[in-house]
């Protein structure tokens, strides 16, 4: 005879509770208050250029971090990322160099890649049951690792100097070069952000995904087939990692060492402070944007105030701990 | 050797909203072997924790060799040389420890005072000097997560013993152990006993106890009935003890139109807790799945529903042998089941009342393209709510603020909504008020009056009679009988699971 719980319905009362209304609001009133600050602070802050500039930069993180959330839906963790959005990258740019190929088929394997590393997490995750945060980071080793000895550790960039000594004649096509730019990067990003958002909360996979993260065995005992949605997760994940990456390679044209790691944390920190955005309480991609917004406003406002890059981790890292400490006491 | 008396008075202890212990007596001295039996709720672990110190806000007197004294902490409890053997093992262990560290736990933790270095030699010979006196080989140099149920329960003994020990209480100790192993338990109890110590024995194996013990307290609804020495007594009256006078719970009056043979289940076994289970149930029959907490019950529910992970022997469903491999399978063919665990496993808490409700069957609320209909899945649930009586401020509301009932409410509505042929219900009354357990039976039997299969499992021996049609009684992972509700009655069934016949 443990649980006789019979806790009373309707707890909360409806006066004002500020708590709450933070919870909800808060991190769309830092936003505000920061752009306050910022433009006093500097005129050039709420020019159009600047502003478009802000969107363009947290295009990637953004993207990357609508994968995390959704590998977060399932309750799940996706580390790996960063690498497979390296990988990516590197691997449309050599589709691209070094084997001349056409703009399909070098988005093709660049996405090919990424299913193959989601696939791959999806098994030993769901088969073999090695928790997924730390499969996750073995596999941001194994595919950080691939990516380099794909790239022989060196920067893949058009008319290279090869190994036999002649220079790589392939050339990126213009169609691909455009996505990394202005208006085209952002637009991808908000049909990203849109479609996965749909996608999570208009459709059944999306209420079976949240379901299946809220509580894995009662969704298993309601006939959900839980593992194939956790597979669907890990595979989407590393799908939207590889957009990331690719869009990244678009918008430097190069395919550099580890050029999807940093995205990583970002990202992480992005997903994490999109479950406080109106109060939504878990991982959605609406509030990953808002999350890269705020990241993005801050990053780009503390350099014009001439804040040394190096200091920028303190602040990127106080603001997520401060998102997670409203998501965390009000979860409790 | 002088015997020491215990004796605890008028022992009243309140849980919010229940009064679990009700002014109860206990007397016992050492040398004796003690049982203490009661039907599930009867207050049997509250007196006993009451004892070892892991309740404070008890009323009432405790009294050693005439003399009051002061239990309010498990340490004023082991000062005074009470230990307790509770009945899952594995909390009270330590398994990346060796069975000589576990043993020795006590005086490791509590014991070492400014002392910093432990002393190995010293733990491993004195806890091998244990083992040796309680004629147990295990070595003390083994790691406990490589011990079996048993072995770890000597451990525990073991402990208890390690420090001067008066008196010892065993809850439940025999429920995981093999034949084999309960004798082997048994002979320990003895040697304890002429070693002059009291065991005080929690089971609810009946004839067990007729075995080992040698005087008998008998609880029911937190209340103390009777003490008797045991060879006074007969089993069929320590069971109209334990039962007592019936309370009339209000079951809906039975219209059953019982057809063909729908589910049938050949050999069931998944190697552990349930083995060779045959059993069928028909169209439109509500059949009573009996037993104590711990006889396979839940087990066999979830190898039916695909939850347990090897399952042999064959389901056959209308005829048809059918392969339930995984939940989703089951749910396909028409089962459902409503799980014991409720807030684990049943519904989802952090949902609200309308994704919890079409959790199930999410297929019917859907338009192109598998987007969500959210209109029709509302005005379903509200439909649902209405007539299941759910209490609940609007349908959008978090299923954690309900209560207890009305969670269990909706944990059998996403079934309804699912629209399933074969239910299976595991302790659906558990936690639940009076109020809404007349509507959980209601909702049964009117499902069989539709013409649905049900299976009903329960330790509640008096709901198991007032619900169905024909009942199994399960003991120790097997079927030990069938019989029409007609021909038996409460105490048959008791009798029946607590390995009698």
């Amino acid at each position: 005879m443990s649980n006789s719980n019979s806790v009373d319905t309707k707890k909360s009362g409806h006066s004002f509770d500020l708590f709450d209304f933070m919870y909800k609001y808060g991190t769309l009133i830092l936003i505000v208050l920061l752009i306050i600050f910022f433009s006093t602070m500097n005129q050039n802050f709420l020019q159009t250029s600047n502003l478009v500039n802000i969107l363009r930069s947290i295009s990637i993180v953004t993207i990357i971090g609508v994968g995390i959330t959704i590998s977060l839906s399932v309750d799940g963790f996706d580390l790996s990322v960063g690498s497979v959005a390296s990988l990516a990258n590197a691997v449309v740019i050599s589709m691209f160099v070094w084997y001349q190929q056409p703009a399909v088929i070098a988005i093709g394997a660049g996405l090919m890649a990424a299913l193959l590393v989601g696939a791959f997490n999806a098994f030993m995750i769901v088969k073999v049951k090695i928790p997924d945060l730390l499969l996750t980071l073995a596999t941001m080793f194994i595919i950080q690792g691939v990516a380099l000895s794909y790239t022989r550790g060196a920067t893949i960039s058009q008319n290279m100097i090869m190994s036999d000594g002649t220079y790589a004649e392939g050339q990126i096509s213009p169609f691909f070069a455009k996505l990394g730019q202005i208006p085209w990067i952002i637009i991808i990003m908000l049909i990203v952000v849109v479609v996965v958002h749909i996608f999570l909360t208009y459709t059944k996979h999306g209420r079976y995904m949240y379901v299946i993260g809220g509580n894995k065995e009662a969704a298993r005992l309601s006939g959900i087939p839980v593992n194939k949605y956790k597979i669907l997760a890990y595979l989407l994940s590393a799908s939207f990692a590889a957009i990331g990456g690719m869009v990244l390679a678009s918008r430097v044209m190069t395919a550099e060492i580890n050029a999807g790691g940093p995205y990583l944390m970002d990202a992480v920190a992005a997903a994490f402070i999109g479950f406080a955005v109106l109060g939504a309480g878990k991982p959605n991609a609406f509030g990953t944007f808002i999350g890269a917004v705020l990241i993005g406003i801050l990053a780009n406002g503390l350099v014009m105030m001439s804040v040394p890059y190096y200091a920028m981790d303190i602040v990127k890292g106080t603001v997520l701990a401060l998102a997670l400490a409203l998501t965390y006491y009000k979860i409790k | 050797m002088a015997k020491n008396k215990l004796s605890m008075t008028d022992i009243t202890i309140e849980f919010p909203g229940v009064k679990a212990l009700d002014q109860v007596n206990f007397e016992t001295e050492t040398g004796v072997s003690h049982a203490l039996i009661g039907a599930n709720g009867a207050g049997k672990s509250t007196l006993m924790k009451v004892l070892c110190g892991a309740h404070d806000h008890y009323t009432g007197e405790i009294y050693l060799n005439g003399e009051k004294v002061s239990i309010r902490s498990p340490k004023d409890a082991q000062d005074l040389g009470i230990q307790i053997v509770y009945q899952e093992v594995d909390t009270a262990l330590i398994p990346y420890l060796s069975v000589a560290e576990n043993i020795m736990l006590n005086e490791t933790v509590s014991d070492m005072g400014k002392k910093q270095v432990v002393k190995w030699k010293h733990i491993y010979s004195r806890a091998q000097e244990i083992l040796t006196s309680m004629n147990v080989h295990v070595s003390p140099r083994k790691l406990v997560s490589e011990l079996s149920l048993s072995e770890k329960q000597m451990v525990l003994i073991a402990r208890a013993i390690s420090k001067e020990c008066k008196f010892l209480i065993l809850d439940e100790p025999t429920a995981p152990l093999s034949l084999t192993e309960t004798d082997e338990l048994f002979q320990i109890v003895n040697d304890l006993k002429s070693r002059n110590v009291g065991v005080i024995f929690i089971s609810h194996r009946i004839p067990e106890l007729f075995e080992i013990c040698d005087e008998i307290t008998i609880m029911r609804n937190g209340k103390f009935i009777i003490k008797e020495d045991i060879q006074q007594t007969t089993i069929n009256r320590v069971i109209e003890h334990m039962l007592g006078q019936k309370l009339d719970e209000q079951f809906p009056p039975r219209h059953a139109n019982i057809g063909e043979v729908v589910l049938e289940t050949m050999s069931l076994s998944d190697r552990e807790k349930i083995f060779e289970i045959g059993i069928n149930v028909k169209k439109g029959e509500i059949v009573g799945l009996a037993g104590l907490v711990g006889a396979g019950k839940t087990e066999f529910c979830k190898a039916l529903f695909g939850v347990a992970k090897k399952v042999d022997g064959d389901i056959v469903l209308s005829g048809k042998k059918v392969k339930i491999r995984t939940p989703y399978d089951a749910v396909k063919l028409g089962f459902a089941l409503v799980p014991e665990e409720r807030r684990k496993e049943g519904i989802l808490v952090h949902e609200t009342v309308v994704t919890n409700f079409s959790a199930a069957s999410l297929n019917n609320f859907l338009k192109v393209f598998s987007f969500l209909d959210f209109k029709s899945e509302a005005k379903k649930a509200r439909e649902m709510i209405q007539s299941l009586g759910v209490k609940t401020p609007s349908e959008r509301t978090i299923v954690e603020n309900l209560s207890g009932g009305n969670q269990q409410k909706i944990a059998i509505g996403k079934w309804l909504v699912a629209d399933a042929e074969v239910y299976i219900f595991d302790e659906p009354t558990k936690g639940v008020d009076v109020g809404a357990k007349r509507d959980i039976f209601n909702l049964i039997t009117a499902l069989a009056e539709r013409g649905k299969s049900v299976i009903y499992a329960s330790s509640e021996l008096s709901e198991i009679m007032g619900i169905s049609d024909r009942i199994y009684v399960m003991f120790d992972g097997r079927i030990v009988n069938e019989v029409m509700k007609e021909e038996t009655d409460e105490e048959k069934l008791l009798l029946y699971s607590t390995g009698g016949n």
